[in-house]
């Protein structure tokens, strides 16, 4: 029973996802305001949900009908249940299993993979441009994540439980303040903002290239869920990165200070950078930011 | 009215389907995202994908080609969707009437639910089209 109302209200599926509209709302008028405009009321990503789950669901002829309807859904519950496992870990830092840190790990790839599944689906060949540019994507930045992931394990003395990394912190400060630890932490949030899908790493969804790539065919229902899972995954993903690099204080206060921070980090990245196309973003993350974790990993190991 | 249609007053995503315009009424479709009319505050959105479309907004007149692909797009946007004629070509084909290019009108292919006269109709006017076309849906349904 208190599995469940962790899982489906707080901090699942509904806090997380009001929390995660709200940020795409703060994005969205921050954006509007650097370009000297207005912007939307902060209820208009609500209203969008809302609308979407008003529209015919239309399902093109000759898709794979069952993957199509269902593949929004598998990324919806594993972005969830990464949000859950989080934020239990947040107000309760040893109730969880030790190797919690690598299935959270797997379980931020399914989003993706929903995708590249959903969009392969839809027997559309703009949406087929879309997934492959997906799949060369997440090929990009898996590896320098992992690797600055590893150089947070090596910097907790071996730890691969999120809780005893967060207990680290506290006890010897946050990870953040080393030099492997801000080289990483750079890393990650270049890694999360292409595992956002957003500029300048947003190319399997640009809109006016290949006409809204993956999400080509989705209209209606699916299309909210698609929606909803990015906006639980605008929660989770900086949520993660501060239990991993910044950990060392988690009271409320402190802990939506620091999300403001990372948010206001990836709305500037996205307001001063152009669309990269699929080719410079894989020599970009094979390339410099792979050396960058690479360092990092070196001098976690070399104790600074 | 229910919540399905409130909503999607005050979301609106907008389809752009030019049947080969001169585009001046394009141009002036455009200046309503810029920063001086601004419609984003509303809710308006231009969409890539014709799935995602609330409204389809058609300008120029359609000739033999466009006329397929507009019915075309019609059904393939997901209902409820509205279609705005914008500009006089679209409106009722005004000088290319008796054209030989030019085998109907806007609405004997779709069904308009508003029309925005003007060659090209300046943003004032397309607003105010806008306006009229959220009073239709919350006042008739």
């Amino acid at each position: 029973m208190r599995i469940l109302f962790n899982y489906l209200i707080f901090p699942g599926f509904l806090f997380s996802a009001c929390i995660g509209l709200i940020a795409g709302w703060i994005d969205r008028k921050v954006t509007a305001r650097i370009q000297w405009r207005v912007g939307p009321p902060w209820y208009q990503n609500f209203v969008d949900i809302v609308k979407l789950l008003g529209k015919e669901t239309i399902i093109p002829e000759g898709s794979a009908k069952r993957t199509f309807l269902l593949s929004p859904f598998l990324g919806l519950l594993s972005a969830s249940l990464v949000a859950t496992i989080l934020g239990v870990t947040v107000r309760l830092p040893l109730e969880s299993f030790a190797g919690d840190l690598i299935v959270v790990l797997y379980l931020l790839v399914i989003p993706a993979i929903a995708i590249i599944i959903g969009a392969s689906s839809s027997r559309n060949p703009l949406a087929s441009i879309g997934a492959s540019r997906e799949m060369k994507l997440v090929l990009g930045y898996e590896l320098p994540f992992i690797l600055s992931i590893i150089a947070v394990i090596i910097k907790s003395a071996g730890a691969i439980q999120i809780g005893s990394i967060l207990n680290h912190q506290i006890n010897f400060g946050s990870n953040l303040v080393s030099w492997s630890g801000i080289l990483a932490f750079i890393v990650t949030i270049l890694c999360m903002q292409a595992k956002l899908c957003l500029v300048p790493f947003d190319m399997s969804e640009a809109e006016q290239e290949i006409m809204a790539g993956v999400f080509i065919e989705y209209s209606g229902l699916p299309l909210a869920i698609f929606k909803l899972t990015k906006a639980v995954l605008l929660y989770t993903m900086p949520l993660f990165l501060i239990i991993l690099f910044w950990g060392s204080n988690l009271t409320p206060l402190a802990l939506i200070g620091k999300y403001t921070a990372l948010l206001v980090i990836i709305i500037l990245i996205k307001n001063t950078n152009p669309r990269l196309r699929i080719d410079q973003a894989l020599r970009f993350f094979w390339g410099p930011v792979t050396i960058l974790a690479a360092i990092a990993v070196v001098l976690a190991i070399l104790g600074y | 009215m229910n919540l399905k249609l409130r909503a999607l007053t005050k979301s609106i995503w907008v389809f752009h389907a030019a049947c080969s315009p001169c585009n001046n009424c394009d141009i002036e479709i455009l200046d309503l995202i810029t920063p001086r009319y601004d419609v984003e505050r509303f809710g308006i959105v231009l969409v890539g994908s014709v799935r995602h479309a609330d409204v389809l907004l058609v300008t120029g007149v359609p000739n033999y080609k466009t006329k397929e692909r507009l019915k075309k797009l019609y059904s393939q946007a997901p209902q409820p969707c509205l279609v705005v004629a914008v500009g006089n070509c679209a409106c009722a084909r005004v000088m290319f009437k008796d054209s030989y290019n030019s085998p109907c009108a806007v609405d004997e292919v779709v069904p308009v639910s508003v029309y925005i006269p003007g060659c090209p109709p300046k943003p004032e006017a397309m607003i105010a089209g806008v306006v009229k076309l959220i009073q239709k849906v919350r006042g008739k349904k």
